[in-house]
């Protein structure tokens, strides 16, 4: 814990460190660099300053007693379907974590018609499984009625880190719950460690993915950390059914909240793309509208959307909510497949943020491939067929058939 | 109905590349804007006055130079704005900035709603909205779709996992709306014109109704970065030429678990 501070009798003025700021929290002033509001405390202008003109003043911090906080607590979301996903993948990240030390990993699970949830979660080696269960008070995500009942597992267990999963519903609730005890909370790690003081340490990206950083909750407990599914491993299941299953009372704070509930329906099948994890992109390479089947059946076979470049949406092979570009929506999805764009910087400013970048084109020096994680040069009509091909017998050996 | 909308002045840009020998920063210019996910947000607000009266206010943490965001949504129709700027709240993380927020926001009078964008474009945690409503104690929807005023209070409607669920929420309470909800409007020339000489006052901790300095910037963030680094070179451009091309994307698929 620092506070930067610049010596002003040292200062030449050169603005080195106002270079290297990365958050715009350097400005000259006199002729001399004044540290402002923006300050992240991250210490990069100390390294840069080559007159030994900025320093870190330590500032001493209560801690609090660390031991008292002990294990893993992992929030289990549910969903019409039941337990979603993130919640065995968090598992599976807490135990890697707590290998090796004495510290378990428990679950909490909150809502309605939770039975069959907490009997499954039995078989992911927890120790205690929380289980809050109120058919009026929790049918539907009211996140302070959710809160008090994390607040209340939290104090029943003392955890030293709390899991939740980085989905709407985890990144709505996790922040009323950490900010209830004060403490930190770091959204969409992507990755995760375990230190023998019981210190979190975790990363994520910084400035849209250009930047890491890694960050650690030294002096309050518990530590909160929200985690996008599909990052971690899952814990397998095991056989034996194990973990104790703990009926909590609703707390009374539960029961006060004043939102109700209107309406409640399925997701529409409507496509948005914005919001899709998965995305096909249709460019110019195609070369008549019934090729779209291919780039339509690639998306269908990675459980994803399609969309188009902005040439195909204005010879009406595409509307216009599926373009992405400058004239049409910004993307982030974990993983998009552009096949036959060329990568105009009106396309690839509105999806460069993609986790994962795959593009197919038959031009290798194409603009797109500068940008792309992988780049697969060839013809989209001999390389989409074939992996459609692929996925499909990938699926059907993954299901057992 | 008095409406109070977050806003946040962002780098223009995400590309910061990165030195590859010494992991330190590179930025081009120092340009800066409103954080496109607030034009959302500050639309709404707009529209909800349009409807139903009222009054919106912008409010920003920042350095001095986020006025300019201020007189921004001057320029779209907000009616008062202030810029919270002080050294002291320099360094704040997630717990230490929705705390400057709503000591801020508590400051300047009763809000019946508080709107945010869904996430900001450099920090993008999506977290401070729902962080502010727990220090307000008030209840909160996030990623909202679509609002409606209803009596005393609102109705969103917020889509999560497998539901799309509408719900009411009584006044006060604080809403972070998703991209799209409404299409913002462009900066009015009028407006502009009008707006040259609006006082945007800057409060510092001493307005504040909480003055303890060890709540606020670094001293009451709960997180500290230790360091900063370049993201691992997954961002190597592979490129394949040749062999079998729908193998090689296969495999690839499989490895970073998308099949």
């Amino acid at each position: 814990m620092a506070t930067i501070a610049v010596i002003k009798r040292k200062c030449t003025g050169c603005a080195a460190c106002r270079a290297v700021c990365p958050f715009s929290a350097i400005d000259m002033k006199d002729g001399l660099a004044e540290i402002n509001a923006g300050c992240r405390a991250c210490g990069l202008c100390i390294k840069a300053c080559s007159y030994q003109a900025i320093v870190a003043l330590e500032t001493k911090r209560d801690s609090v007693d660390k031991s008292l906080w002990q294990d893993f607590l992992v929030f289990g979301e549910m969903t019409e379907q039941g337990l979603h996903p993130v919640t065995r993948e968090l598992i599976g990240e807490a135990h890697r974590l707590a290998a090796g030390s004495p510290h378990q990993v428990h679950a909490i699970l909150i809502g309605a018609g939770l039975d069959a949830a907490a009997q499954e979660l039995r078989h992911y080696d927890l120790g205690k499984i929380l289980v809050y269960e109120d058919a009026q008070e929790l049918a539907y995500f009211r996140a302070d009625s959710f809160a008090a009942c994390f607040e209340d597992a939290i104090n029943t267990l003392r955890p030293s880190v709390v899991l939740v999963g980085a989905t709407a519903l985890g990144r709505s609730l996790a922040p009323r719950v950490s900010t209830r005890f004060q403490t930190g909370l770091t959204a969409d790690c992507t990755s995760l460690s375990f230190r023998e003081n019981s210190d979190l340490v975790q990363i994520r990206p910084a400035f849209g993915g250009n930047i890491m950083a890694e960050i650690i909750t030294p002096h309050t407990r518990p530590q909160f950390a929200t985690v996008r599914y599909k990052v971690m491993d899952a814990h397998p299941r095991a056989e034996a059914a194990r973990g104790e299953i703990i009926r909590r009372p609703l707390p009374q704070k539960a029961r006060d909240s004043k939102v109700r509930l209107v309406d409640s329906r399925p997701v529409p099948p409507a496509a948005n793309i914005s919001e899709a994890e998965i995305l096909v992109v249709a460019g110019r390479g195609l070369n008549k509208p019934a090729d779209l089947d291919l780039v339509v059946a690639l998306a269908q076979a990675l459980g994803g959307e399609y969309a188009f470049t902005r040439p195909l949406v204005e010879k009406g092979w595409g509307s216009n909510d599926r373009q992405i570009g400058l004239s049409g929506r910004t993307v982030r999805p974990r993983l998009i497949i552009t096949v036959g764009v060329s990568g105009a910087i009106q396309f690839t400013a509105c999806m460069d943020g993609a986790e994962k970048i795959i593009a197919i084109n038959q031009d290798e020096k194409a603009p797109i491939f500068s940008i792309a994680h992988l780049g697969i040069v060839g013809d989209l009509y001999d390389v989409v067929p074939r992996l459609i091909e692929l996925i499909k017998a990938g699926g059907r050996e993954h299901a057992g058939i | 109905m008095k409406i109070f909308v977050c806003i946040k002045q962002v780098p223009a840009t995400s590309e910061v590349a990165v030195d590859e020998e010494t992991g330190v920063l590179q930025r081009s210019g120092v340009a800066s804007k409103m954080n496109p996910f607030d034009l959302f947000a500050l639309e709404t607000a707009l529209r909800l006055k349009e409807a139903g009266g009222g009054s919106v206010t912008v409010g920003t943490m920042g350095p001095p130079q986020a006025r300019d965001i201020i007189q921004e949504a001057f320029m779209m129709g907000a009616d008062e704005g202030y810029l919270f700027s002080d050294r002291r709240l320099a360094g704040a993380d997630v717990l230490a900035t929705s705390y400057t927020l709503s000591q801020a926001i508590r400051s300047l009078g009763d809000y019946d709603l508080i709107l945010c964008g869904k996430q900001t474009t450099d920090g993008d945690t999506a977290q401070v909205g729902p962080a502010i409503a727990e220090h307000l104690n008030i209840p909160h929807a996030s990623w909202v779709s679509a609002l409606d005023l209803a009596e005393n209070g609102v109705q969103a409607e917020q889509q999560l996992q497998d539901t799309v669920q509408t719900a009411f929420l009584p006044f006060p309470c604080l809403i972070t709306v998703e991209q799209d909800i409404h299409v913002p409007r462009l900066p009015s020339m009028r407006l502009k014109k009008e707006t040259r000489d609006r006082e945007i006052p800057v409060l510092d901790l001493s307005y504040f109704m909480d003055q303890n300095e060890a709540h606020y910037g670094l001293a009451g963030s709960p997180t500290q970065v230790e360091r900063i680094f370049p993201p691992r070179r997954d961002l190597e451009h592979e490129l394949i030429t040749e062999g079998d091309l729908a193998q090689a994307l296969y495999d690839r698929l499989r490895a970073w678990k998308i099949v």
